[in-house]
């Protein structure tokens, strides 16, 4: 597991077609960088129609719908919220009735504070009901864990939505809310992941208002606080020498937000790539040259040591702003094994958001 | 060496205590050979296994080259009796699945003190020599007693306890085999004490003690 | 050190000296440990397997959900529970053949899979896409891939003539199951969106109550930690272990009595060396130390031995469990690494039990005094009287158990019971009978015959018990398999009261052949059958379709049924229950059961009950015709001929050419009888192997302890030869004595023997197959047997004989003179 370097959305999916748990193997993913045999392409100016590509695209190979959360309880405890539901699909081709169905649905839940890191995993095939996605009514679920469309469910928003999950020792029930519309990462939803022609197709919803109730041990808190939602699917969306990434998703003061993230190499070199986010919903990519993230601070991690704070640096913007987690031991023991967990930062600006580390 | 002061013993038989040793006193000297004799019946061969410790005594004392025997537990007794010690029986009480040569050796091989110069000397000089792979069974009672006798003395002990040594041998034999033990006696320069209710054999040795109604007369 | 070992070497020489003596020790020792272990060796070869086979995707080690009426539930379900958060997943199961071969068919699902489901969690995972996308891969274990003749990759079809996925081995699997994913097995299984039963994995996280998400309709069933085979082939493999206890216990009376021996005579030389200065603790450690080494050399062949006796056993043993319980077991013997040290463990233990008196005795051994014979004697007097007391005691308890008891446990301890007091009673038999000899007595030397007989007694008695349990057991367990053996057949004959059997690949198949057989004169009858699986009281039952027919009327094994018994089924809301349900659940001629049937559920009052031998499944006969109006899906694939026996071989072949069936699918009455009978044989050749291996520990023993006795006898019989007897009529009155006790023995056997078949057949047997047979008693058998006892006992007795009338006078002469 640990020679695994598997990482969230679009690694995720390469490895579950190699197996289920813990069996993955690094040849797997590589495999998915080298053709996408089969399956559709991911090629620049996709027009995005909505609530049709909320839903499952399985003529591509993988695809999430992500989810994490910034929260506070009314005694202004940190808390994080992380729901996914990944499909991926074994084989390309028309989808098959019943179990013959070529895809495979995961779930990851967590739930971090300052003190305690809880999360959860479930798989399921398709074709069967157990796992899914629907647009009308909207609805994705994995057994019991679901995010709904409420009552007046807008689908440029993706919102009111309902978000929950179970595991063995934690439970949450989230309501989010958003007013603004969702956002087209990268190039107006393509969003480039090498210069070899790695892409994907790729929104989020930054803007969600977040409310609900989070249960650890039996014990519930009411929490409120903002939440990000990322939809991102492709065919083939790493090159064969990409190791892993770091990902930042931050709410900026006044409702800006940035998403930024580095695309390690096996040779030590690295791309960097983001999006900015006006409050009004204006996305504008973020150039490599210039900006930097570079690690201030490791966490050992079993015998992995995983850079937990960081210092992020775009001049053209006046970032210059320093990173620290949570709870340090925020890791995905799952599976496919990652960290994932809220960060607060200061500096030119201060606020909140979510790093995910991968292929430590 | 040997020195036995005020020993007493008595035995339960038919519900009454019978006294047969009453405050016996004895000394052997180094080198010194002694006769017990005594009616049967007299306690000579209780007072010799008390001495080997093979019995525990009632009361009063046995110093076997300053230790005290009644200080000993029966470990320490059987350590006394496998260094210090060399018995010899009437019934010759040979292991009869040993080999002459293993039965010669084995006490001295236990005692850790087994020196084959002095095994061979005392080969050659109990006339052993053609009889080493024979089994106790295959030999004569004279043959068998010069064994036991060779197996005692085999460690070197300070003192050869001898009970009957010859009462299973005819006469002619039995003085051959007395010489012998005599002979090798004084070539290890040890004590010697052998109970015999002949007054013949004893005259052989240096002294001779009776026992009788309990004590030494 | 070193004083340790040259006192060890003395000791050994011992050994060196009576060669005989060290080998009667060691030869008990290892039949001992050889027959235990190999007995060991069968049962966790068996038990290996059905680990294997609870490790199989939803054995019993795991909580699932079933239906509560039916051997499946729709799917949605299992959607509906993943939904309300229970940590399912679907299994199906259903019977497959191949080739004419049974097997087990289970689809699984491997994502949602509990990991802790199977002890081998790697199955179905290693290769998720190969597994679940078509073609698909078959698991199978190695044992059932060298069954079917094919390689890996190969496709085999079904009987049915469904081609399946590629064979893949996974050597964690049992044999005779094919594991395949839910949905292909769905399909192959003609059970679309149905699942037999879910799995619960062990996540806590909160579930909805079941009954708000499936209602009333399954059923949960709590994990149990002893598998079903297990509890199904508990009473085959106590069976096995009894055995290997007796054998065990008869070897150890070898060992006691040559340790005995052996002690008795090296008490001067135990003297010797305490008198030269070994000390008790020293010469104790080392006589232990000797043992130990002893027993772990002899533990070690005969853990080899109880290889062999193992491997040699293991194919009739699996048939045995095929054939009566449906378990597999591979062919292929392999043992744990606690096997071997179990079976050097329990030769030490028992070498150390055998040999505890002598031990003691030698222990608490003084230097000086010599021992006592005569109070020794008398101490035995004593030891009598109290063993004959013990022996009523065990009485008391083997009645105790037969009348209070209600398990198979109690029934195999009545019958330790009875004969630990039969072995215990022994000696006083044995005295009464020849001091009543000794009375009768006339003649000097008769009336010393006598009276040295009862001397002789307390050492030969653990030889003469170990021959009487041998016996006994022998005795019982052949009237058991001979009892079994007359009315299996005369069953068999009412069972298969067809002469042609046919066995269609299809419906469309069968509807063919019985239109054609229509056309054919020399065919009496057309006797169709048909069986439907189904559940009652929460266990699997078959429900049997009989015609209407004056054949089966005339010759089905009704025990015991209403006057109007056949007339009634006709109306079918009557059936016949078999004889293990009827004891299972306690079901009598008038009681009234409900089938769960597709169309709802099937009342029916039981007007009969049949004999049903060898069925692990409980099974109700009704009319045919009813069954297929409740049970429409029943395939109707399977009947009998009526043919006039001259005409059936060529009836057969036509029905082979024309319709293409194999030997398996079409065959005579007199060749379905000889298989049954053949499988039969099987199931007790174990019992009769082990039963022979016990007789002949029990032969040496009587050997070993004549062996012993004669040495220490001669003292006694010097004097008789120097008063005037020959050594030649000295050894025929030793014979004569020997043959005298060993004849009371075994005719004290005989009725013992008797007791224990009856306990066999009325009360283990009802246990632990649920069916009771008549008790018939076998005249000719018991000759027989009362024959090879007392050959076994000339046997034994004759080498020390021979050697007394060969001794030459001059060591009797040495004898009386050392012992005087």
């Amino acid at each position: 597991m640990n020679a695994n370097p598997i990482s969230r959305r679009a690694f995720m999916g390469g490895a579950l077609a190699v197996g289920v748990v813990s069996q993955a193997h690094a040849q797997g993913f590589a495999g998915l960088g080298e053709t996408a045999d089969g399956f559709a392409p991911v090629t620049p100016g996709k027009r995005f129609v909505f609530p049709l590509d909320h839903g499952p695209h399985p003529e591509f190979r993988i695809e999430w719908w992500y989810v994490t959360a910034n929260l506070v309880d009314p005694a202004g405890t940190a808390h994080g919220v992380q729901w996914t539901l990944f499909r991926q699909a074994m084989r390309a081709g028309a989808q098959l009735e019943g179990w013959a169905n070529q895809q495979i649905w995961m779930g990851h839940a967590a739930v971090t504070r300052a003190d305690i890191h809880r999360y959860a995993e479930t798989f399921a095939r398709g074709g069967v009901g157990q796992a899914g996605v629907e647009t009308s009514p909207f609805v994705g679920w994995i057994d019991a864990w679901e995010m709904r469309g409420l009552d007046g469910f807008n689908a440029d928003k993706v919102a009111p939505l309902k978000l929950s999950a179970t595991g063995a020792d934690f439970s949450y029930e989230l309501r989010l809310d958003a007013e603004r519309a969702l956002v087209l990462q990268g190039d107006r939803g393509y969003s480039m992941k090498s210069d070899r022609g790695q892409a994907s197709y790729y929104y989020s919803q930054p803007f969600f208002k977040a409310a609900g109730r989070i249960v650890i041990d039996g014990k519930p808190v009411n929490v409120t606080g903002q939440a990000w939602m990322d939809r991102e699917w492709s065919s083939q969306p790493l090159a064969s020498d990409q190791t892993g990434w770091d990902w930042f998703s931050l709410h900026l003061p006044n409702d800006e937000k940035l998403m930024l993230y580095r695309l390690r190499q096996k040779d030590g070199k690295s791309n960097l790539f983001g999006n900015w986010i006006e409050p009004d919903g204006r996305s504008s990519e973020i150039a490599a040259s210039d900006n930097s993230i570079r690690p201030t601070a490791f966490t050992e991690i079993g015998d992995r040591k995983v850079p937990t704070a960081w210092r992020v640096e775009i001049p053209a913007r006046g970032v210059k702003i320093e990173t620290r987690p949570l709870n340090a031991r925020s890791w995905m023991g799952t599976g496919f094994s990652y960290w994932e967990g809220p960060i607060s930062f200061a500096g030119s600006h201060a606020g909140v958001g979510y790093l995910e580390l991968t292929g430590y | 060496m040997l020195e036995v002061t005020g020993l007493r013993k008595s035995y339960r038989s038919a519900g009454e205590d019978i006294a047969v040793l009453r405050g016996v006193n004895l000394a052997v000297a180094a080198g010194e050979s002694v006769a017990l004799t005594g009616e049967s019946g007299s306690g000579k061969s209780t007072l010799l296994h008390l001495i080997a410790g093979l019995d525990a005594a009632d009361g009063g004392e046995i110093v076997l080259d300053g230790v005290s025997l009644s200080n000993l537990g029966e470990a320490g007794r059987a350590a006394l009796r496998r260094d210090r010690l060399g018995l010899v029986f009437q019934q010759f009480n040979l292991i009869p699945s040993l080999m002459v040569s293993d039965n010669l050796t084995f006490q001295s091989r236990i005692a850790g003190r087994h020196d084959p110069k002095w095994h061979d000397e005392l080969v050659q000089r109990l006339g052993l020599a053609q009889l080493l792979k024979r089994y106790p069974e295959q030999l004569s009672g004279g043959q068998q007693q010069r064994v036991a006798i060779g197996r005692a003395l085999a460690p070197k002990p300070l003192l050869l306890l001898a009970d009957e040594p010859t009462g299973n041998l005819d006469e002619e034999t039995a003085d051959e085999v007395l010489a012998l033990a005599r002979d090798l006696v004084a070539r290890t320069g040890c004590g010697f004490l052998m109970v015999t209710h002949s007054a013949r054999l004893a005259a052989l040795l240096d002294r001779q003690v009776n026992l009788h109604a309990g004590v030494i007369a | 050190m070193s004083r340790a070992l040259w006192t060890l070497a003395v000791l050994l020489s011992h050994w060196r000296r009576h060669p005989m003596q060290l080998a009667t020790l060691l030869i008990g020792l290892i039949s001992a440990t050889a027959l235990w272990s190999g007995v060991q060796a069968l049962n966790q070869q068996a038990r290996n397997a059905y680990d294997r086979a609870a490790a199989t995707f939803g054995g019993t080690r795991t909580a699932m959900l079933v239906s509560r009426d039916s051997t499946s539930f729709p799917q949605h379900l299992f959607v509906d529970l993943r939904r309300a958060g229970w940590p399912v997943s679907p299994v199906v199961e259903g019977r497959l053949q191949i080739g004419g071969r049974p097997f087990r068919l289970l689809g699984i699902e491997p994502v949602t899979l509990p990991g802790e489901v199977s002890t081998a969690p790697v199955i179905g995972r290693t290769d998720l896409q190969s597994f679940v996308t078509p073609p698909g891969e078959m698991l199978v274990a190695p044992e059932t891939l060298a069954d079917l003749g094919l390689k890996e990759g190969e496709r085999p079809s079904s009987n049915g003539g469904v081609l399946l996925p590629p064979l893949r081995v996974q050597a964690q699997l049992v044999p005779g199951v094919l594991v395949v994913d839910i949905g292909m097995a769905q399909q192959i299984l003609k059970m679309p969106d149905q699942i037999s039963r879910v799995l619960i994995g062990k996540s806590s996280a909160r579930r909805a109550p079941l009954e708000s998400i499936a209602g009333d309709r399954l059923r949960l069933v709590e994990p149990n930690a002893e598998t079903d085979l297990e509890r199904l082939t508990d009473s085959f493999h106590l069976n096995l272990t009894a055995f290997g206890l007796l054998s065990f216990f008869v070897g150890l009376f070898i060992v006691n009595s040559a340790i005995g021996l052996a002690f008795e005579q090296r008490l001067p030389m135990l003297r010797t060396l305490r008198a030269c200065g070994v000390s008790a603790r020293m010469l104790n450690s080392v006589l232990v130390a000797e043992l130990v080494s002893l027993a772990l050399v002899a533990g070690l062949v005969g853990l080899m031995c109880g290889y062999v006796i193992a491997a040699a056993l293991l194919p009739d043993v699996a048939a045995s469990l095929r054939g009566l319980y449906g378990a597999q077991i591979p062919g292929q013997l392999t043992l744990k690494g606690e096997w071997w040290l179990a079976g050097i463990a329990i030769s030490i233990l028992g070498a150390l039990a055998a040999a505890a008196a002598s031990l003691a005795k030698a222990i608490r051994m003084p230097v000086l005094s010599s021992a006592q014979p005569q109070a020794w004697q008398q101490a035995q007097r004593r030891w009598l009287v109290f063993q004959s007391a013990a022996a009523l005691a065990a009485f008391a308890v083997a009645g105790g158990f037969l009348w209070f008891g209600d398990s198979l446990l109690s029934g195999f301890a009545v019958l330790a019971a009875l004969m630990l007091g039969a072995a215990l009673i022994l000696p006083m038999i044995l005295e009464i009978a020849l001091a009543l000899g000794q009375r009768n007595a006339g003649r000097p030397v008769s009336i010393w015959f006598w009276a040295d007989s009862r001397q002789q007694l307390p050492g030969l008695s653990l030889a003469l018990m170990a021959l009487l349990l041998a016996l006994a057991v022998n005795v019982g367990v052949g009237t058991m398999v001979e009892s079994f053996s007359r009315t299996f057949l005369v069953w068999l004959d009412g069972r298969l009261a067809a002469d042609v059997y046919v066995n269609a690949a299809s419906d469309a198949q069968a509807s063919g052949i019985k239109t054609w057989l229509r056309g054919r004169s020399e065919v009496q009858a057309i006797l169709p059958g048909g069986r439907a699986d189904a559940q009652l009281a929460g266990m699997p039952i078959e429900v049997l379709g009989l015609p209407d027919q004056a054949t089966f009327r005339d010759n089905w094994p009704l025990l015991e049924s209403r006057s109007d018994g056949w007339d009634r089924l006709r109306a079918g809301d009557t059936c016949f229950a078999s004889e293990q349900l009827s004891r299972r659940l306690k079901l009598a001629i008038g009681d009234r059961i409900e089938v769960p049937a597709p169309g709802g559920n099937w009342p029916l009052e039981i007007v009969g009950i049949y004999a049903d031998y060898g069925n692990p499944k409980g099974q109700v006969a009704v009319n045919f015709a009813a069954l297929t109006r409740h049970f429409p899906e029943v395939p109707q694939t399977r009947f009998g001929l009526r043919v006039p026996p001259p005409a059936v071989p060529a009836l057969i072949a036509e029905l082979q050419q024309k319709f293409g069936l194999d030997d398996r699918s079409v065959a005579d009455q007199t060749t379905v009888k000889a298989e049954s009978k053949r499988i039969f044989n099987r199931t007790f050749s174990v019992t009769s192997a082990l039963n022979t291996f016990t007789l002949g520990v029990a032969g040496v023993a009587l050997l070993t302890s004549l062996l012993t006795l004669a040495n220490s006898r001669l003292p006694q019989l010097a004097p008789l030869w120097a008063i005037g007897l020959t050594r030649q009529r000295l050894a025929r009155i030793e014979l004569l004595k020997t043959m005298a006790v060993a004849l009371i023995t075994s005719l004290f056997a005989l009725p013992l023997g008797l007791l224990v078949a009856w306990c066999l057949l009325a009360v283990v047997n009802v246990k632990a197959f649920g069916w009771r047979l008549p008790f018939q008693v076998f005249p000719l058998q018991l000759v027989e047997l009362l024959g090879v006892a007392l050959a076994a006992a000339l046997l034994a007795a004759l080498l020390p004989v021979i050697r007394l009338a060969r001794m030459q006078p001059a060591s009797l002469i040495r004898i009386f003179v050392n012992e005087r």
